[in-house]
């Protein structure tokens, strides 16, 4: 019965988006006040309903209701509460039932919270965003229906895979989607202003917390994944550039870019056609990344014969949804007033750079994702495309875009005294120079351009750190004053540090663990040691476990200093019998700067067992990087000027200026 | 600075950001990508000594030999040609034999193929599309089976 109302709520969902796709748009055009006002009553009846469906599948997959397909696929009934929850979106229907609620969830947002929005841009938004919401729930109940019945009922699931079954995992796809669907909200404001044909400072403003929203979401999401990488697949390495990780970072390199070309268009004006582009690219990147994970397309076209009707249709979604947007701003983007000229040196100017810079990394990203299928395609050559084409190609974009960063803030708007600027970095520039000898001095053996690398970290965190120090004119007046100063300052100005510094924290990382790495394989008998970057790993002996639904066989192994003990480490090989695969448990123990990860393999012939540790420098400070960026995100969502929402003519004077 | 000037510093710094990525990707596309292979394509082109290839197939039943000191051997076939790849290190967890794997490395000059990375797909009803197909080529597919539910694991990819 449950599973029944979800698959009918689904289809009522259906039919209201397919009214708020049309009747507001028509009611929009003609200035119908009667048609303008079904957007939002459909919008916050089309999310009750996706809402009702989602909770309706969640019910079934807590309640272990095996008579429904999805719920025998992807779960157990021994499995804990979290990973049965979980398994909801560990799967594909399940997964596009959460994106079309988050998706749904949005609508609803601007629906409840939109009162300052004009009328007609209000409808046209909740218009384009049902449009979306027809398209995949179109998808869901044609090919993916979650709600399928067996007939007769099995008594006991076929489980969820078990490197599913995982704490950070299982949060890591619901920020992903909130990242992804969070640029359906830009693209539906993007599509909107394009057939109002009036892109303004107020609209700018309207779009940027949506902006920073999905950014935000896909940082945290993205961060989540490559953590996850690191700690459960057992090869210490944190970033594969692998298909699956690209798609989710190409909308993210866009919405990055987009964050900071709507600054330019809310303060100056200008670039508007520009954040225009952006929002359209961010949103398609979404959808190419939805396409390429969910149609199995990625590993190879072949994939396409495993279920060809779900791959052909969101290709399809993304062909009329790309080549509809983009056609319409080759249309109507010429109509949008262009204004606020301003000299290559400025804000403007470098935010411009940043956005060439990042679409320059975007495109990298793009073809090196998808040569491999055009490849495949035309001549059936199969190759991949592994990390030294991403090192070759997106690594030489970042390095001049990450040593611009700290300058930027820096300049002012229209036209800038670089000199001034150059001097207020110079204490970080010596900062980052003491870095690389200090580098270079400690790890002289290591790889030559690590030092460099370091250099450039210091350089983002102390170039955010001096941008703060020139706002409060932290020194060059009293202190009491400069906190004063600091407590005034906008939330966005310590977003935008905090994003910074962030970074380069993150950069660190990415520098540690790339190029001072240990590694050991080895095998050991119990009570045998080995060494690893002054470690001394001894196995004490192997033994078993009992989990909730797996059991383990567990290595107990001592980590000593220099003969002072530093506890036990216990890396597992875990069997689930339910699902009959195994996993690799990693052990790691980190003090903050560095991770001592120790993987437990298979028993060798002679009673010895394979030992795999890896000593990763500075690993954690990739996620702490990351971590804090999103803090930054945070931070700039929580300035007033956004909460408020947008200001009128008035209050735009009013506002605290920069 | 005129309008014209100020406009001519934008196109210029564009092209020349454009024509920098270009070239990095285009070099990086000569040079650094790995081509899939089976054992009857590298049978059939010779592939020379130390070109890195992704080597895929099935573990062939039976070839599966631990040499100590975390080596192992294994023989990857396709039923119609076959190869021995050593491999130093952990193996994925789903490998097995019978299944389907890919090895990637280097062929060394006595013939035999050294991996240092051996990629076995999460899902255990589920072979990595290269290998099927090189399996369908060489006339020795025997279907997936009904069940192939690959596409719904996350970071399928090619993740270790």
């Amino acid at each position: 019965m449950i599973a029944e109302i979800g698959h009918f709520a689904l289809v009522l969902a259906f039919a209201v988006s397919l009214v708020q796709m049309t009747v507001p748009m028509i009611g929009a055009h003609r200035r119908d006040a009667q048609l303008i006002g079904v957007a939002n009553p459909a919008a916050l009846l089309q999310f009750l309903l996706v809402a009702l469906a989602f909770g309706a599948l969640v019910w079934l997959f807590v309640v272990s209701d095996f008579s429904v397909k999805l719920v025998f696929d992807n779960s157990h009934s021994e499995k804990p509460m979290i990973f049965k929850i979980s398994g909801v979106w560990g799967n594909h229907e399940g997964s596009m039932v959460l994106w079309v609620l988050i998706l749904a969830l949005f609508g609803a947002l601007v629906a409840l919270f939109g009162d300052n929005l004009p009328d007609t841009l209000r409808a046209r938004v909740l218009s384009v965003q049902a449009s979306i919401a027809v398209a995949f729930l179109l998808f869901i109940l044609l090919t993916s229906n979650p709600f399928l019945r067996l007939d007769p009922a099995p008594f006991e699931g076929s489980g969820l895979n078990p490197i599913l079954q995982d704490r950070a995992l299982a949060f890591h796809p619901p920020w992903l989607y909130a990242g992804y669907v969070g640029f359906s909200m830009t693209f539906s404001f993007a599509i909107a202003a394009l057939i109002e044909g009036k892109v303004d400072a107020a609209w700018a403003r309207w779009v940027r917390p949506w902006t920073l929203a999905a950014w935000l979401s896909l940082t945290i999401g993205i961060a989540m994944g490559s953590w996850w990488a690191y700690y459960t697949l057992g090869w210490g390495g944190f970033w594969f550039w692998d298909p699956v990780e690209n798609a989710s970072l190409m909308p993210w390199i866009a919405g990055t870019a987009l964050l900071h070309s709507a600054i330019v268009a809310e303060k100056r004006g200008a670039l508007k056609s520009w954040t225009i582009l952006l929002a359209i690219l961010a949103f398609s990147l979404s959808l190419l990344g939805t396409f390429l994970v969910r149609s199995g397309v990625l590993t190879s076209v072949h994939a396409f014969a495993v279920d060809p009707a779900r791959g052909i249709f969101i290709l399809g979604i993304l062909i009329v949804f790309v080549g509809g947007s983009l056609a319409l701003y080759a249309w109507r983007a010429p109509l949008l007033k262009t204004g606020g000229i301003f000299a290559p040196v400025s804000r403007e100017g470098a935010l411009l750079m940043n956005n060439l810079l990042l679409s320059a990394a975007v495109a990298s990203v793009f073809i090196g994702t998808l040569y491999p299928l055009l490849l495949d395609a035309i001549s059936g050559a199969k190759i991949t495309v592994g990390p030294p084409f991403f090192n070759y190609t997106f690594v030489p974009i970042f390095v001049p875009l990450l040593c611009l960063v700290p300058l930027g803030p820096l300049l002012g708007w229209k036209r800038a005294d670089v000199k001034a600027a150059a001097e207020r970095l110079m204490a970080a520039a010596g900062l980052a120079f003491i870095a690389c000898l200090a580098t270079f001095a400690v790890a002289y053996d290591g790889p030559w351009l690590a030092p460099f690398g370091m250099a450039l970290a210091v350089w983002l965190v102390a170039g955010a750190a001096s941008e703060i120090a020139w706002r409060i004119r932290l020194f060059s007046t009293p202190l009491s004053q400069s906190l004063d100063r600091a407590r005034r300052l906008p939330r966005a100005a310590w977003g935008t540090a905090l994003a910074h510094g962030g970074l380069g924290i993150a950069v660190a990382g990415i520098v540690g663990v790339t190029a001072w790495q240990s590694e050991l394989i080895t095998t050991l008998a119990p009570g045998e040691s080995a060494e690893i970057a002054g470690y001394t790993l001894t196995l004490e002996r192997v033994g078993m476990r009992d989990g909730p639904n797996y059991e383990a066989t567990v290595g107990v192994v001592r980590v000593s200093e220099g003969g002072r003990d530093l506890g036990i480490l216990t890396p597992e090989k875990r069997r689930f019998p339910a699902e009959r695969q195994e996993k690799t448990e990693p052990a790691i123990r980190t003090n903050g700067f560095a991770d001592l990860y120790v993987v437990l393999g298979e028993p060798a012939d002679d009673g010895k067992w394979v030992v795999r540790a890896y000593h990763n420098n500075l690993a954690p400070w990739i996620w702490i990087g990351g971590a804090i960026m999103a803090l930054g995100g945070v931070m700039s969502l929580a300035d007033r000027r956004l909460r408020v929402g947008a200001p009128t003519r008035a209050r735009l004077r009013a506002a605290p200026a920069e | 600075m005129t309008r014209k000037q100020r406009r001519a510093t934008f196109i210029f710094v564009s092209l020349g950001i454009l024509g920098l990525a270009a070239g990095l990707v285009l070099f990086a596309l000569s040079d650094s990508v790995t081509f899939f292979y089976s054992p009857s394509d590298v049978a059939e082109r010779g592939v020379a000594p130390g070109e890195r290839i992704r080597l895929g197939g099935l573990v062939e039943e039976g070839s599966f030999q631990k040499l100590g000191d975390a080596t192992v051997r294994f023989n990857v076939t396709d039923f119609v040609e076959t190869m021995t790849v050593t491999y130093r290190g952990v193996l994925p967890d789903l490998f097995r034999e019978g299944q389907g794997v890919v090895a990637e490395g280097a062929i060394q000059v006595d013939g035999s193929f050294t991996a240092d990375k051996v990629l076995a797909k999460h899902d255990e009803n589920y072979m990595p599309p290269e290998v099927a197909e090189a399996l369908k080529k060489s006339g020795n597919w025997q279907g997936e089976g009904a069940e192939a539910p690959h596409a719904e694991t996350y970071g399928q990819g090619s993740y270790p």
